[in-house]
């Protein structure tokens, strides 16, 4: 489904803010470091990292609302200096805050939205039928926004963002802060729109959600980017196919982990639990079981890209 | 992102500010109209019938209303600018964002402060032209031409106050500040602006303070045009100052603005 054309292409992408004070000269902090990315036509593209790592700003440098400070971004191969208002024109915004109009009812917010843009009247009244169908909210076009839900809000601000038939799409944490019924239908939402070809962008600190919707991800720290590829590739990498979790009491983990360390490929200690990278996580639980010791709850799962991140930053994502 | 004339961007936005005009339209009835009714009747009225100064003391006025009102109207005009470039900029910018998700359309902060300018401006216009129209009749205006002249000049008086109050509030990270523009701007400027009492009243010093506000320069522009006594070169200098003020106002709102949304 993708092609090789160009969509974003970043090379050594910086942004920095001055945080000004109110006597001496600001403080100069860089939120991303150079960064390399290339979105291809058609792809669902995730940036991974936990709070800070420099998504939104990077998102807020793609969408042409934050200059660049330093390297070269590219999107449709124009530059956002001088061609913002073409590339915003073509592309999709649903941001990480909520920008909704709570004064005006959903219908409201998706028409004067839609005419920000410069679209005919009754081109965007079609197109909201059209929209409030897709993002299933159709009874609830007279509907105060306060009066709707976090999930329905999110779904609002989806359709708001496709108004313009974006060629790019960009969900800044597009699902968190929702139960996960309320996931799985926006998770529906934007499979759906993936199949259309329209290329995603998206941000999240849900491994889970990067897992289903990204062809390709960029795991994201600290404003640079530490790995790339595939969620499968990463995953294969940076980790052994399963772990096995074991928790002992409060305090004891740190200093059983010597004992075990020679049963699995790799360790990590946990403050509450130690997880043991291998192939065969049942048995490495039965040797650690045969070594006497009695964890006092045990699990063995696949390995995710939280283990990925786990071992590239030494953090996990939840912090 | 200031483009010279944004004019087809600012159209754009005409949809939004119907919406916001239609919600709120109700609600500036007592505001526009009520408001400023009530001090007619009471200063210029009731309290008129005790004030029976030469008319040569009151700027050339027949009667004590007939020279408040027309104050009083450019009076209407400053406030309405003033509550429309303050809360609800505020709310723009903070509380609902809606700047947000118009930077993030093809739509340029010199287009949005446009838009938004014209919105004050067709708020001015309905309310003060309404009030034109009720006073009309009480026979306080002596001039019909230069009292329809007086309508845009209340446009020129909107926007001298609109735009530095606007570039004000577009930085500011809270609104406690507003209750200094309420409180010592607005309502000293209402008192002491040759509204209720010529400008000369105030001894040398204050009154030559009172000549460099806005609001004086308003008000006797508005009243030399209602009295049908225009003295021209100073309705050239009234006129002169409420543009620039209104232009660098304009100019620092748009680069307040940008700063504050875009970083
Ligand atoms: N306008 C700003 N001024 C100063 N610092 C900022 C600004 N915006 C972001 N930062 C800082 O830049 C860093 C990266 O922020 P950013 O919002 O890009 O992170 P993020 O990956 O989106 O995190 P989150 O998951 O919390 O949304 C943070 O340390 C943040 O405090
Ligand atoms: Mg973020």
């Amino acid at each position: 489904m993708s092609d090789q054309t160009s969509m974003i292409s970043a090379r050594g992408l910086r942004k920095s803010f001055v945080q000004r004070s109110r006597k001496g000269p600001g403080i100069e902090f860089e939120a991303v470091r150079g960064i390399d990315v290339d979105v291809r036509r058609g792809v669902a593209f995730g940036f991974l990292g936990p709070n800070g790592a420099g998504k939104s700003s990077t998102m807020r440098m793609i969408c042409c609302v934050s200059p660049v400070s330093g390297g070269e971004l590219r999107i449709f191969g124009l530059d956002p200096a001088t061609h913002g208002p073409e590339i915003r024109s073509r592309i999709g915004v649903c941001p990480q805050e909520d920008t909704l109009d709570n004064e005006l009812n959903v219908w409201e917010n998706l028409y004067v939205y839609g005419r920000y843009f410069g679209l005919p009247r009754d081109v965007v009244r079609d197109r909201i039928d059209e929209l409030l169908d897709f993002v299933q909210l159709t009874e609830k076009a007279q509907a105060k926004v306060d009066d709707l839900s976090g999930g329905m809000k999110r779904r609002l601000t989806i359709a708001r963002s496709l108004i313009n038939k974006p060629e790019i799409l960009i969900l800044d944490e597009p699902t968190t802060g929702l139960d996960p019924q309320a996931r799985h239908v926006i998770w529906d939402r934007l499979f759906r729109l993936k199949q259309q070809g329209v290329t995603l962008v998206l941000t999240t600190h849900y491994m889970d959600e990067a897992e289903q919707l990204a062809d390709r991800l960029v795991v994201m720290d600290k404003g640079v980017i530490v790995a790339e590829g595939s969620p499968r590739e990463l995953i294969e990498q940076y980790s052994t196919r399963e772990v096995a979790e074991i928790r002992f009491g409060v305090g004891e983990n740190e200093a059983l982990a010597p004992k075990v360390e020679d049963l699995a490929e790799r360790v990590e200690v946990l403050p509450d639990r130690l997880l043991l990278y291998t192939d065969d996580g049942e048995r490495a639980l039965q040797d650690v079981l045969g070594r006497g010791l009695r964890p006092e709850t045990t699990l063995v799962r696949r390995a995710t890209l939280e283990d990925v991140f786990l071992r590239l930053t030494g953090r996990s994502l939840a912090d | 992102m200031a483009t010279p004339m944004p004019l087809s961007g600012a159209l754009r936005l005409v949809d939004y500010w119907a919406i916001v005009y239609k919600r709120t339209w109700k609600g500036g009835v007592i505001t526009s109209f009520v408001t400023p009714f009530f001090y007619i009747l009471a200063m210029g009225v009731l309290l008129g019938d005790f004030v029976t100064a030469d008319p040569a003391q009151l700027d050339g006025a027949p009667s004590y209303l007939a020279f408040i009102a027309p104050g009083m109207v450019a009076v209407q005009a400053m406030t309405i600018a003033i509550s429309e470039t303050t809360y609800p900029v505020m709310g723009m910018v903070k509380w609902q964002r809606i700047y947000y998700s118009m930077i993030a359309s093809p739509l340029s902060v010199g287009e949005i402060v446009l838009a938004q300018l014209g919105f004050v401006l067709v708020r001015v216009l309905f309310s003060c032209g309404v009030f034109l129209a009720v006073l009309a009749p009480f026979g306080v205006f002596e001039s019909v031409g230069g009292t329809l002249a007086a309508l845009p000049v209340q446009l020129l008086i909107g926007l001298a106050f609109a735009t530095p109050v606007f570039a004000f509030a577009a930085g500011l990270d809270n609104e406690s500040a507003f209750a200094l523009i309420f409180r010592l701007g607005m309502i000293p400027l209402t008192l002491f602006s040759g509204t209720f009492f010529p400008i000369g009243n105030l001894g040398p010093v204050l009154e030559a303070v009172a000549r460099v506000t806005p609001l004086w320069q308003g008000v006797d522009l508005t009243r030399m045009l209602v009295l049908g006594d225009v003295d021209w070169v100073w309705a050239a200098v009234h006129v002169v100052y409420l543009a620039a003020l209104a232009a660098v106002g304009w100019w620092l709102t748009v680069r307040r603005l940008t700063r504050r949304l875009v970083k």
